[in-house]
């Protein structure tokens, strides 16, 4: 579980996030949701401390994060796998250097056990043959996959998914959201999912937290966006004409 | 003056950072021995190509300047000598890899940037600048000399060859010269100057790479900064260096 307790982040005299707190639940899909340039990859930063927080805590199981230096975070970093947008896949690696990466730097796993590992992690997110490729040989779809087997290899705590969904067709998309769902359930990790993916929020989406202009606005699961009264969540979820239809039908 | 001010502070801060305790030294280690090979043997041939062509330059233009009839010929290879030991290979062919290493390293690490993989390595808990940067200033300080040295060897010969070739100056009267008045303390503080030059030109094209903001545009922006400003700081620090041990 991660607790978010009233955290504000500014930069300059821009305020980004103001006096954020939420719960992020084991075993759950939490999703961050929100417009554009309303803080929702700011709070993600400042929960996996790419982001110092100006005020707040950032709590990982009653661990004090936001007041640890660099090097007392590391045992919890261990603990964190995060997909990034892009994939974040390091270039001159191949698919199953990237996944074996956080082994060869945390563990002292002989090369055969990292392989078994990598093959391990590749085949869970239903990959194989890649092995040897480089990033840039493969699809945007795989390379999503490889960044999950990656963030797996360790076998996070907590998973951090920044838009796991953009750039993918929605056949992909699905298969994605899925394979999140599955490994939050498999390993009862808190998954923590940043995006403004209708589908994703309405079809995985457990725990919802909605960040408008640097606020927490909302807070409930995907059934309860349904009935929900909030002007601004309503705006933002139901912008598109069909998903207006849905609610009205609803 | 104010920004001036806060990149030394930063840069300052960023060279301490690569100094925390490695993840896992074999790693770093590997790191090292793969940046050698980069950043050195990747570099040779345009070392050699420039030192051979820089040699037989500054022979013949040493040899058409030195034409009073007291000053005899065999003084080309002092000058020649003297020229690329002391200035030519360890300050020119350390701006012309400021060049090329610099503005790889500074694209490289730039590219990371903006493509969030320095974040992801943050996110493992792996210190970012340490990995990535650190073994590039220690294999750029072991190998840079030896590149330097080759420098000298070809140049050297480069200037012989064009001398005989174009007989402006005999082998016999180069060869005299080269071994006149020779003083080996000029090899160590070409050295000297290689090493303070080698630092230089991973460091600084490898800081601005680092806090690249932004997409491609600022990774080329971060790159020919790293260039500019590793190459005008070789040229101070040349400056310096001379200054204080040979003056």
């Amino acid at each position: 579980m991660i607790e978010v307790d009233n955290i504000s982040k500014q930069f300059g005299d821009k305020k980004v996030l103001e006096d954020v707190s939420c719960v992020f639940e084991q075993g759950k899909i939490n999703l961050i949701i929100g417009g554009s340039g309303q803080g929702k990859t700011v709070l993600m930063k400042c929960v996996v401390g790419l982001f110092e927080v100006d005020k707040g805590r950032v709590l990982y199981d009653g661990r004090n994060f936001s007041e640890m230096s660099f090097g007392e975070r590391k045992p919890i970093r261990q603990e964190i796998g995060m997909l990034f947008q892009g994939g974040a896949l390091f270039d001159s690696l191949t698919v199953e250097q990237n996944v074996t990466f956080p082994l060869s730097m945390f563990t002292n796993m002989s090369a055969a056990e990292k392989r078994d590992r990598a093959n391990f992690c590749l085949q869970r997110v239903n990959l194989e043959n890649v092995n040897k490729l480089l990033p840039s040989a493969i699809s945007g779809g795989m390379k999503k996959r490889v960044a999950i087997a990656r963030a797996i290899a360790m076998n996070p705590k907590y998973l951090f998914c920044d838009e796991p969904n953009s750039g993918l067709d929605p056949k992909t998309s699905i298969l994605i959201d899925e394979l999140i769902k599955e490994i939050t359930e498999e390993y009862n990790i808190t998954t923590i999912i940043n995006t403004h993916d209708m589908n994703t929020v309405m079809s995985i989406g457990e725990k919802i937290i909605f960040i408008y202009k640097g606020k927490k606005y909302w807070e409930g699961s995907n059934n309860d966006i349904m009935h929900s009264q909030n002007q601004e969540l309503n705006d933002f979820v139901f912008a598109s004409r069909w998903m207006k239809a849905v609610k009205q039908h609803f | 003056m104010a920004n001036t001010l806060y990149e030394v502070g930063r840069y300052s801060s960023f060279i301490k950072s690569l100094f925390y305790k490695p993840e896992k030294f074999s790693i770093y280690v590997r790191q090292v021995f793969r940046e050698m090979v980069n950043l050195g043997i990747g570099s040779l041939w345009l070392v050699a190509l420039t030192s051979a062509f820089m040699g037989a330059v500054i022979t013949i233009q040493s040899a058409y300047n030195l034409v009073n009839p007291m000053v005899p010929l065999w003084a080309v290879g002092i000058v020649a000598r003297d020229s690329i030991i002391i200035e030519f290979s360890p300050t020119i062919i350390m701006l012309v890899l400021a060049g090329k290493v610099g503005s790889n390293i500074a694209s490289e690490i730039g590219t990371m940037r903006v493509t969030e993989q320095i974040d992801a390595l943050e996110i493992m808990g792996i210190n970012s600048s340490g990995y990535l940067v650190l073994p590039k200033i220690i294999a750029a300080i072991i190998i840079c000399p030896v590149v330097v040295i080759v420098s000298m060897i070809i140049g050297i010969t480069g200037g012989w060859i064009a001398g005989d070739l174009s007989g402006v100056v005999p082998s016999a009267d180069y060869l005299k010269g080269l071994q006149n008045q020779f003083l080996p303390f000029n090899v160590t503080f070409a050295m000297i100057k290689t090493v303070v030059f080698a630092f230089i030109i991973t460091s600084v094209p490898a800081y601005h790479g680092y806090y690249t903001n932004g997409g491609a545009l600022e990774v080329g922006q971060s790159s020919t900064k790293g260039v500019v400003n590793s190459s005008i700081l070789i040229l101070i620090f040349d400056y310096i260096l001379t200054q204080l041990i040979l003056a």
